[in-house]
């Protein structure tokens, strides 16, 4: 059943472990470049821009063991994170620009009022 | 049985060894509960017009009617005789087993025990709250609204505690009652609570009598451990037998010593004897209807009650430790007060100090085997000294709080004291023992009992015989050196701190008089300028005159079945467990007849026993050695020489306090010389005997001694255990709770706002996650 499935699909084959290690690898460097600007910019939309990133690293790793293990679940799963992003990006756009005009500034450390 | 009785040798053959206490067997009435009941009702009364805010003088007459309906049950209950005589049982109240199997049963019922000994009790208890009642009314009249309120609220509770306690047919509610009265003389005590020596007096009151409460509280327990009920009718039916609940004789074991002596602890400590006696002196502090009525009349008498009530338990000793315990402590305390009194100046106290040793007295007729005598002597003395105390609150109340009997004298002319002195008079010559009143008839019985009772029944009977003579002169001197100084001779007075507010001008303008004229230069009119004397009004002038014709009246109770019982208390008493032959007071015909009721009253419990333990009697019995036959008194009976030993030792003593203290004329019996309230023989005399007077003064500094030897090591040990608390204890709940504080301090700067450190810390907690997943992983 799942062999006939998979005979009239568009991905008619499996990618090797080689090629899925090439698109895991993008994938981390992807996610280590978004952590990095996220932990070392201080603007607000930079850092956002950052998570959106991170969030793109771990779709094409998902996208990649997909192909690799020949299901849809990874696809299925990066259409909700690419829908959720969506919406968050809404949000945080309108939380960015609320914050931007209480403070005049785009910058984290604007809001930085607990003292511990 | 018990082997009281052999009291003549001629008697004997009619005592059979069965001779025990009067058991009251039958069902006494119900109502007999309205006598506590009324009380309780008129507490709960003043607590509501407390509420109320009620300002008038209606919760004391409210208190007065109610106390009133109390005495007519009491003297119901008087008139119905015999046939009221038993247990009334109001409630369960306590049933409980103990131990693993049910047969052990602690059981206290809301049960009235009516016989002689309580009818006696509750007639005076109530009759005398009544007339004190009235005289409170206006005796704490500038207090009306809640003080009132406050005050009538105790005088309710105590009468309702001390019914209980007289009435109780259990141990375990006569101590309610016995902690009931304790509470109230505390709370009377402090009345005045804004007074510094009030609260102090009120304590000491309390904490000194918890000392003897403990004794009784042990005494219970160690009844209820030997006989396994707290019930006086079983009780009385095992010892009437000489048996524990086991059936084992108890005649010569600890259990007739120790108990005894446990209870004579609880009883010297209310009725303020040796060693305990400390109390009383100060809860003169509370109002003097209180003093009257609780720490005179009624309270410091419940010792004297509770033994009276376990004579059967002492008499069972044939050693007779315990009895020759309190009849030593008995003397020596009425000695001992006596002393103190000669020096004393605020007549108050002194009275305070006569009632400490007249309940001596109390006490030593009871050690003496002559419990009737003892009881007589509380019911007459109840009366004279109630009388005494209400005459010196007239004067108080009238000067402006002075007691001081160096700043009064001549009262007795002062417009509107007549019939305080009068009756002020009255209680004295009963007080001293002048012949034909109260005071004469029921001192004498104890002080012949005293020659009566042979000295190897009671040890050093004669002693204390020779001691309460000379008590009995020290009495009559002391008495009437109060009245030769406050009452009569020149006019004058100083008023008191006490002067409450104006109502004294405006109301009583009436009482000022000319009652300058016999001042000396000394004391100038400047002194009390403005300040009339406050003459009682109809209240406080009938409950002395009550109190007075009642003193009077119990006085021929004496010749009440003389004949048979010596007097209408020993007809009461001869019903009741107090019911003893005492050595020398033969009841005649009577006395054969009483032992057939005692004997029928006891038989249903003998006969099983018996069958259970067929030796347990005869051992007894065969212990008995007949005593020697009762002592005599210049060769005579000395129920008949003490009318005229005590008389003349009574007028010498009167005539000494005239020769110190009395004024110049008629009224010094035209021996005293005494012109100036201060200047008197007795100063010389005194000066003669240097320091000792002072040290008399200062109350032989008793109260300073126990503050150095009990007071102060442990107020020094409170301290020491307060320094431990502080450093071990706090120190150690202090470490404790500084712990997650020192974490807390240690964590906080991380919350410190800065989104990045945040985001640094997680990406550094998560690597640190996956690196221990790969690791466990990996292993």
């Amino acid at each position: 059943m799942v062999d006939l499935l998979l005979a009239q699909s568009a991905f008619p084959e499996a990618i090797s472990q080689n090629v899925l290690a090439h698109y895991l690898f993008v994938s981390a460097a992807m996610f280590t470049l978004g952590l990095v600007g996220f932990l070392t910019r201080r603007n607000l939309i930079i850092m956002f821009l950052c998570t959106e990133m991170m969030f793109q690293a771990a779709g094409i790793a998902l996208i990649a063991f997909s192909r690799f293990h020949l299901n849809y679940e990874g696809q299925t799963f990066v259409i909700f994170v690419l829908t959720v992003a969506a919406a968050e990006a809404a949000l945080a756009l309108a939380l960015v620009v609320f914050l931007f005009r209480k403070r005049d500034s785009l910058s984290a450390e604007a809001w930085a009022e607990m003292k511990g | 049985m018990t082997m009281l009785s052999m009291p003549l040798g001629a008697l004997s053959s009619l005592v059979a060894a069965a001779d025990g206490p009067f058991i009251a067997t039958g069902e006494a009435p119900p109502w007999i509960a309205l006598m506590p009941g009324l009380p309780l009702l008129g507490a709960a009364l003043c607590v509501l017009f407390a509420c109320l805010h009620v300002k008038s003088k209606l919760p004391g007459y409210l208190t007065v009617a109610l106390l009133a309906g109390g005495f007519a049950t009491a003297l119901a209950a008087f008139l119905g005789g015999l046939d009221n005589y038993g247990v009334a049982t109001i409630f369960r109240w306590i049933h409980a087993s103990i131990g693993a199997d049910t047969s052990t049963t602690i059981a206290a019922d809301f049960g009235f025990y009516m016989d002689g000994l309580s009818t006696l009790w509750m007639l005076f208890v109530t009759g005398l709250a009544t007339v004190i009642g009235l005289y409170s009314t206006e005796y704490v009249e500038h207090d009306k609204g809640l003080g009132y309120c406050r005050f009538f609220f105790a005088f309710n509770l105590f009468v309702f505690s001390m019914s209980t306690l007289v009435m109780a047919d259990n141990l375990l509610l006569l101590f309610l009652g016995w902690e009931g009265v304790g509470l109230c003389s505390y709370l009377l005590i402090g009345y005045f609570y804004k007074k510094p020596e009030a609260v102090a007096a009120a304590k000491k009151a309390f904490i000194i009598n918890r000392i003897g409460d403990l004794g009784l509280l042990m005494a219970i327990g160690a009844t209820f451990v030997v006989f396994g009920t707290l019930e006086f009718r079983p009780l009385f039916e095992m010892v009437a037998q000489g048996i524990d609940a086991q059936g084992q004789p108890i005649g010569h074991t600890w259990v007739v010593v120790v108990i005894p002596l446990l209870l004579t602890a609880g009883a010297f400590g209310k009725s303020a004897q040796l060693f305990f006696y400390v109390w009383l002196p100060d809860a003169m502090e509370g109002p003097t209807p209180v003093s009257a009525l609780i720490h005179a009349a009624t309270m410091v008498t419940a010792g004297v009650y509770l033994i009276a009530r376990m004579f059967p338990l002492y008499a069972a000793d044939d050693a007779m430790i315990a009895l020759t315990v309190v009849a030593w402590a008995g003397t020596l305390t009425a000695f001992w007060a006596a002393t103190i009194e000669f020096a004393q100046y605020d007549i108050k106290r002194i009275m305070g100090y006569s009632t400490i040793s007249q309940l001596g007295f109390m006490f030593a007729g009871l050690g003496l085997l002559g419990t009737t005598g003892a009881v007589f002597h509380v019911f007459t003395h109840a009366f004279f000294k109630a009388t005494l105390f209400l005459c010196c609150g007239a004067v108080m109340h009238g000067f402006g709080g002075q007691l001081s009997l160096r700043r009064l004298s001549g009262v007795m002319w002062m417009k509107g004291f007549g019939i305080t002195a009068a009756c002020m008079f009255i209680g004295c010559l009963s007080l001293s023992g002048v012949p034909f009143t109260a005071g004469y008839f029921s001192k004498d019985m104890i002080l012949a009992q005293a020659f009566a009772t042979p000295s190897d029944m009671i040890g050093g009977a004669f002693l204390i015989g020779l001691l309460l003579l000379l008590t009995a002169a020290m009495t009559a001197y002391y008495t009437f050196r109060v009245f030769f100084r406050v009452f009569v001779g020149p006019k004058h007075f100083e008023p008191g701190d006490d002067d409450h507010g104006g109502d004294h001008g405006a109301d009583h303008g009436d009482g000022h008089s000319a009652h300058h004229q016999g001042e000396t230069e000394e004391e100038g009119d400047a002194l009390h300028t403005g300040f009339h004397p406050h003459a009682p009004g109809w209240a406080m002038n009938s409950a002395m005159v009550l109190l007075a014709i009642g003193t009077i009246v119990v006085a021929s109770l004496y010749f009440v079945n003389k004949k048979e019982d010596h007097g209408w208390a020993g007809t009461m008493v001869k019903h009741s467990s107090a019911a003893y032959a005492s050595p020398g007071l033969s009841h005649g015909d009577k006395t054969a007849e009483h032992h057939g009721d005692a004997a029928a009253a006891g038989s249903h419990g003998t006969d099983s026993h018996d069958a259970a333990n067929p030796h347990g009697e005869g051992a007894i019995e065969g212990d008995v050695k007949p005593h020697a036959e009762a002592g005599t008194l210049f060769g005579q009976d000395p129920f008949k020489i003490m009318y005229y030993v005590s008389a003349v030792l009574g007028l010498l003593g009167i005539l000494a306090a005239a020769w110190f203290h009395g004024p110049k004329g008629a009224w010094g019996l035209g021996i005293g010389n005494r012109e100036h309230p201060r200047r008197v023989r007795m100063d010389a005399v005194a000066a003669k005997f240097g320091p000792i007077p002072r040290w008399a003064e200062n109350k032989w500094y008793v109260d300073e001694l126990y503050h150095t030897v009990i007071v102060k090591p442990l107020l020094v040990l409170s301290h020491v255990f307060h320094a431990i608390d502080k450093l071990v204890i706090d120190g150690l709940v202090d470490l404790l709770g500084s712990l997650p504080r020192w974490l807390g301090a240690m964590l906080r700067p991380t919350q410190n706002g800065v989104l990045h450190s945040y985001a640094t810390g997680m990406v550094a907690g998560s690597a640190v996650l996956i690196v221990l997943v790969v690791l466990v992983a990996l292993l």
